[in-house]
């Protein structure tokens, strides 16, 4: 975990004041509308259908439980019972009142939480890897170096009115847990001959309307020079990314536009100007982050407790253990996903009951830590393997055991016209339908590692150009219209997926998808073959085929 | 922001409403013959015609401490007179999600 210090807590503090004072102005009527939207959105509120929807930030997606304790007290008190975790380490609330706002963001003060920079066209929450300190073979923890980049970029005059969101995501592993390339900004933490930390730059990736896939901008920037080369990238952002059309203004069409050659050259030539400046890091400010996080005092277990072997014998037991049980970095330890995709459930919804409980899990089995993925799911990060049996069996009673994770029912899907005023069609409906038609969890792991993404309308909140089936709802008459993709994956491989014909109704989304299933188990050559394989190997011909031979 | 009354010519093709958020707590609301909001579709102002639209839609932009965010929206006037959202979107919005919340579930 990470301890704020007194900077941090003030500033926190103030800007609820601030925002407090900007309500209340804001309802006597001497805010307009116009006046207070920007004020609210860099407050992390939006207006949707219903309601304000109220985003706050879990930067790099490390919880305390007395933080999730005020999550699931915002939900109880302030909203209705529940909260979303979305695609970016963030939780929203649908029903937020904005005339209760303030003693909402008041009580998340408390312990730490805000919603500052959650929206807006800013530097957002910097996301990272949900096992990050914790997943074997990780270079170092890749918080350390989220948490600088946290506190330099926040409120940054310079970073405050961008053309457009700037979104940075982290990994320090091989196998990208944090999709870093379908961000503005990814960083993959590497070591360089001398052993010295640093990383590989990647710029320009983006979903939404235009998706790209991040390139490779340096190949190896020193951790001590990572500010001042992030902040030569926002320069020649700010400076020659677009204002005048919303749907160029990322910076992934600028750096289309002029080439990653170009691109690169402008911010090489920034970067010459500021590196040797206050912005290069010194091995103290780095050691003080690093001292600032705290990990489990973790005990000399041994690889295979008596618990863990007596339970292998609970055939329910060892299916969520093989699907949601990771291996960890100390002996004896697992990092355990919790999975928020329950069949017919909403995807990446709990309740405050939900996160009470957890909360009081993650303390009894967690050292008092939980984390938030990308894929909507949450993890406890220390989990003893001795106290595996009976985390699942209170895990169960809870409605938190579903085996399914990284499994077809495992669906990332955005609020979709249910919630959302940009959607054009529903999301959740789809995702509940599916996991209803694959509920069965042996089918599931006979089609293995399958990841569908569904958004309700093109800004692609949903991911489902980097879904392995990815379903993307658009109006068409009146109607609500899906069209999918296939091979789309957000990965370390990560890749856009391919169109395989025309948009399919509300109705038939379902079949359709059993249909590429399908598909895929006639056409693998072993099981061993992944989805994403087969489509690899034989591209979406036959896939297509299949799907629209009797429509 | 443009005001919504320049965003484009406003046309409608039925019978229409105005809706916004009600400004303190964020719901749905309609806009009354009364000048007022009210958070039931069934005591809208019904407007008809493209000047109506513009003139009610007006009011409601001049009302920017009540609601946030107008526009005009159609309905369906049922044989028994009662008036219902034109399209899917406008139906979640009077209804609600189309989905179990999950403290339901």
């Amino acid at each position: 975990m990470y301890a704020y210090d007194e900077i941090d807590r003030t500033l926190v503090n103030e800007r609820v004041s601030e925002f407090r004072d900007q309500v209340k102005r804001r309802l006597s009527g001497e805010l307009t509308e116009d006046e207070f939207k920007i004020l609210r959105l860099q407050n992390g509120v939006y207006l949707q259908l219903h309601a304000y929807m109220f985003r706050v930030a879990i930067p790099y997606g490390t919880l305390a439980t007395n933080q999730m304790r005020a999550l699931a007290h915002v939900a109880r008190k302030y909203d209705r019972g529940y909260g979303h975790f979305t695609t970016r380490q963030n939780i929203q609330f649908n029903w937020i009142k904005l005339a209760e706002l303030p003693d909402a963001l008041a009580d998340l003060a408390k312990v730490g939480i805000h919603a500052m920079q959650t929206s807006g066209n800013n530097m957002r929450n910097v996301t990272s890897d949900q096992w990050a300190g914790v997943a074997p073979g990780e270079i170092e923890d890749p918080r350390i170096w989220s948490e600088l980049i946290r506190q330099h970029t926040t409120l940054h005059p310079e970073f405050s009115f961008l053309p457009r969101k700037f979104k940075i995501a982290i990994t320090a592993s091989d196998h990208d847990r944090a999709a870093i390339r379908i961000h503005d900004i990814g960083l993959r933490l590497i070591k360089n001959e001398r052993g010295e930390t640093g990383f590989e730059v990647l710029v320009g990736g983006g979903l939404g309307r235009t998706p790209f896939i991040a390139k490779t901008i340096k190949h190896f920037v020193h951790g001590r020079d990572i500010l001042s080369y992030i902040e030569a990238i926002l320069r020649v952002y700010n400076q020659y990314g677009r204002r005048d059309n919303i749907y160029k203004a990322r910076i992934k069409i600028l750096v289309h536009e002029l080439g990653i050659e170009k691109f690169s050259r402008e911010v090489e030539d920034e970067w010459q100007q500021i590196r040797n400046s206050s912005l290069q890091l010194d091995d103290e400010m780095i050691e003080d982050i690093r001292s600032r996080f705290t990990y489990p005092a973790y005990e000399k277990l041994p690889h295979m407790p008596d618990e863990l072997r007596q339970a292998a014998a609970d055939p329910d037991f060892e299916a969520w253990r093989k699907n949601s049980v990771a291996p960890h970095k100390v002996q004896g330890y697992s990092i355990v996903t919790i999975s928020l995709k329950p069949t017919g459930g909403p995807p990446g919804d709990a309740t405050a009951e939900q996160m009470d409980a957890l909360a009081d899990l993650a303390d009894k089995y967690s050292f008092g830590e939980i984390r938030v993925g990308h894929e909507q799911n949450l993890a406890l990060p220390h989990v003893a393997k001795r106290d595996l049996p009976a985390l699942w069996k209170a895990l169960d009673k809870l409605g938190l055991a579903t085996p399914n994770v990284n499994l077809i029912t495992d669906i990332i899907a955005c609020p979709g016209l249910d919630y959302c005023s940009l959607a054009n069609a529903r999301s959740i409906p789809i995702a509940q339908e599916l996991t209803r038609r694959f509920a069965n969890h042996e089918l599931a792991n006979l089609i293995g590692r399958l990841h569908i993404n569904i958004s309700g309308c093109i800004n692609a909140c949903g991911h489902h150009h980097v879904g392995h089936i990815g379903i993307l709802g658009v109006e068409k008459n009146g109607e609500e219209v899906y069209q999918i993709t296939i091979g789309g994956r957000a990965d370390e491989n990560a890749a856009l997926g391919t169109l395989i014909g025309p948009g399919v109704k509300f109705d038939e989304v379902a079949d359709v998808v059993e249909d590429i299933v399908e598909a895929y188990l006639a056409l693998r050559e072993r099981p061993e073959e992944l989805f994403m394989d087969t489509v690899k190997r034989l591209g979406v011909e036959p896939f297509k085929e299949r799907v629209y031979a009797t429509r | 922001m443009t005001s919504p009354l320049e965003q484009k010519k406003i046309r409608i093709a039925g019978p229409s409403v105005v809706t916004a958020n009600r400004t303190w707590d964020g719901i749905v609301v309609y806009r009354t013959a009364g000048k007022s909001w009210s958070a039931e579709l069934s005591e809208a102002a019904i407007v008809r015609n493209s000047d109506e639209a513009k003139a009610l839609l007006a009011e409601a932009v001049a009302d920017d401490v009540g609601a946030i965010g107008p526009y005009i929206a159609p309905v369906q006037i049922g044989d028994d007179g009662k008036v219902l959202p034109g399209n899917l979107r406008e139906q979640i919005r009077r209804t609600g999600v189309t989905i179990g919340q999950p403290a339901q579930i």
